[in-house]
């Protein structure tokens, strides 16, 4: 019993002393704390894996050149497995305890939105690397997201059907967050585009065969499918379409902009069109491309130290990063109001998503001109050209 | 709807049934010699499938298909020797437990032996945007394989089974296993075999549906419940009767597309999984008065 009430006084004390030190914290001197809440395993470790050791590698490279105002970035990385519970009990350790001055991550939409009121009432920064437009619509002073929306992704499917002359689509998505959300933006912006989606199926990510519902929308006559998802169907709908002799172009979202679904189409693939980021067609850009110099030297020191490719997440580790780096700098202090503050001014930060340039009202600071239209070509991504 | 429609959403069918009975003659071939469902179906289809998707890129690809179905086979002895036959007081209800834990078991190796990406054998013939049209659908060679597999698997297994010693061994453990003893039948070898012969079915189905379906490690468990339900639809043990009610629960799903949202697909599997469950537990082709459940 005795023992059982030293351990809890203990507890309590150290809480408190955690506490005290959140208060007491922002010393002039000494490291700047920046917490981090990637899923490195996990569901969604395709997306927080690259973003930890980005961030990683960042850092590093910023500590070597002799840090921020003079001060070293101490970088505290937390694994949330892609669940937003764990994110919430990272979020309050990292401000309680570690009294950083700003969250990096999550890498989702649900583990983002989790914390959103967690960051904005405790005053700390949140940079998210997730997609959804809802993280910083409507605005949260202290939330920030740097991954381009998903809306600005399906205007331009809709603007290249309108220059292909295409009508009448059929649409299918994936039943989890990232395809009813792509799902809900097309059926938002199709009406203003003249677009008509005679047919939608929403199927099971773990769907084997899709040409029943491929059948369904040729019967419709459409004159394009787009597909809305991030699991290996993506693949599968590309090969069941040509199986079928359904002749009519197919767009993807930016949930295909990674080769391994190119690989799984086989020739099925090519002729596949899509938004997505420039990080994965940085060696076709030309030399004068605002974004070229930083996706280049990023996709060196990422492949050479890690052996693996670069992809578009790693990239908003990066960019939150730089973000928060620049906004130090700017604000010459790391009070988390005033680099807020210098985060809201920023304009023409070069990152790999885009350049950003935040102001009261946009706190993502990129939009249509993140993305750009690129197709499958002999197994490789190119270039869309509009003929 | 116009007549090529309603044959491409027959197509439809037949594939997706023809994948699901391959599954459930799997569980019936074990079932009829240990009265047990083996739930590690799913995973033989599944190594199978993996294992020729390696060894494809180092060998010719009926080669692969073969040692694939070979190696599985192996792994099904296994899975028999070391979890099934050591059980102390071997209740069915225990065994099938058993089956549920070694399918998980090898889910589990098949991520850290593989990893999470999902992979596919090249098409036996032609390519993924190879097609060729039969009375107006347009379908996948690759589907006329299945097809054919699916027939070949279900006419040899009838042979075996009618003609062959040990087939008419396996048999007769079903009919009565103590008769069986009594007359030579080394019946607890005869469970070993109906094991290997049940993985490398799985395993064959596994990689002539690969090209089509693709091939990820956790596509087993899904696979699984559709073979079962399938198996009991048609009453459990019957391999023929899998095989029609495999195409009838294929033929339903794929018409029920044409009139609900594709979301609803499964859920005209269950509902039909629990109509039998519920008014013919003996299967649709089953003898009324057949005990369906064995030993449950």
């Amino acid at each position: 019993m005795k023992c059982l009430q030293w351990f809890a006084i203990a507890a309590l004390a150290s809480v408190v002393g955690g506490a005290w030190a959140a208060e007491g914290a922002e010393p002039a001197s000494g490291p700047i704390k920046v917490g981090c809440i990637f899923s490195v395993t996990g569901p969604a470790s395709n997306l927080g894996a690259p973003e930890k050791k980005t961030a990683e590698m960042l850092v590093e490279k910023i500590n070597a050149a002799g840090g921020v105002l003079g001060r070293k970035i101490q970088l505290i990385v937390k694994d949330s497995e892609g669940t937003p519970e764990k994110a919430i009990s990272f979020a309050h350790q990292l401000i309680d305890e570690e009294g950083v001055l700003a969250i990096i991550g999550p890498s989702t939409s649900g583990e983002s939105l989790a914390i959103k009121n967690i960051c904005q009432e405790n005053k700390t920064i949140l940079l998210s690397c997730a997609a959804a437009e809802k993280i910083t619509d409507p605005v949260a002073p202290y939330v920030f997201k740097v991954a381009p929306k998903d809306a600005c992704a399906a205007q331009w499917i809709f603007q290249t059907m309108k220059e292909l002359g295409i009508r009448r689509i059929g649409v299918l998505a994936s039943n989890d967050g990232f395809g009813l959300a792509g799902k809900e933006q097309l059926e938002k912006y199709a009406p203003q585009d003249h677009i008509e989606i005679a047919g939608s199926e929403v199927y099971d990510k773990a769907t084997t065969d899709l040409t029943g519902a491929l059948n369904k929308i040729k019967g419709q006559n459409v004159q394009a499918v787009v597909n809305w998802s991030t699991v290996p169907a993506q693949a599968l709908v590309a090969k069941n379409m040509k199986q079928l002799g359904f002749d009519v172009p197919l767009f993807q979202s930016h949930g295909f902009a990674n080769i391994k679904y190119v690989q799984a189409g086989g020739a099925a693939a090519n002729g596949t069109i899509f938004p997505a980021g420039r990080m994965l067609i940085a060696d076709l850009l030309p030399e004068g491309h605002p974004q070229k110099r930083v996706l280049m030297e990023y996709k060196k020191e990422y492949e050479a130290r890690y052996h693996e490719d670069t992809s578009t997440f790693g990239g908003h580790a990066y960019d939150a990063l730089t973000i928060l780096a620049e906004a130090i700098r700017k604000a010459g202090s790391a009070a988390p109001e005033k680099v807020r503050d210098a985060i809201e001014n920023l304009q023409g930060v070069v990152g790999t998503a885009g350049v950003f340039n935040f102001s009261k009202t946009d706190h993502n600071g990129i939009g249509m001109a993140a993305f750009e239209m690129l197709t499958v070509k002999d197994g490789k991504f190119a270039l869309y050209k509009r003929n | 709807m116009p007549t090529d429609q309603i044959v491409q959403y027959c197509f439809s069918g037949i594939t997706v049934g023809s994948i699901y009975a391959i599954v459930a003659i799997g569980f019936n071939i074990i079932y009829n010699t240990t009265g047990v469902i083996n739930f590690a179906q799913g995973e033989f289809v599944v190594l199978g499938a993996m294992t020729a998707i390696t060894l494809a890129a180092r060998m010719p690809l009926a080669l692969a298909v073969g040692l694939a179905a070979l190696i599985t086979a192996l792994i099904g002895a296994l899975v028999e020797l070391l979890f099934i036959r050591p059980a102390k007081q071997p209740t069915v209800l225990r065994l099938i437990i058993i089956t549920i834990g070694v399918s998980i078991l090898l889910r589990e190796t098949a991520l850290h032996v593989w990893d999470e990406k999902v992979h596919a054998l090249p098409f036996f013939t032609g390519t993924e945007v190879s097609s060729v049209t039969l009375l107006g659908a347009h379908v996948s060679p690759q589907v006329l394989w299945v097809l054919g597999a699916c027939a070949l698997i279900v006419a040899g297994l009838s042979l075996f089974f009618k003609f062959t010693l040990p087939g008419r061994a396996m048999r007769a453990c079903a009919a009565n296993r103590t008769a069986a003893q009594l007359c030579g039948i080394k019946v607890r070898w005869m469970v070993t075999a109906s094991f290997m012969l049940s993985a490398g079915v799985g395993a064959l189905a596994g990689c002539v549906i690969s090209p089509v379906t693709q091939t990820q490690y956790d596509m087993g468990a899904p696979l699984a419940i559709k073979g079962f339900t399938v198996a009991i639809l048609g009453g459990l043990g019957n391999s023929v009767a899998a095989v029609a009610a495999g195409l009838l629960l294929g033929l339903l799903e794929a018409f029920s597309i044409s009139l609900f949202p594709l979301a609803y697909q499964d859920v005209v599997a269950i509902v039909v999984l629990l109509a039998v469950l519920c008014f013919r537990p003996s299967g649709l082709f089953g003898r009324r008065d057949a005990h369906a459940f064995g030993e449950f």
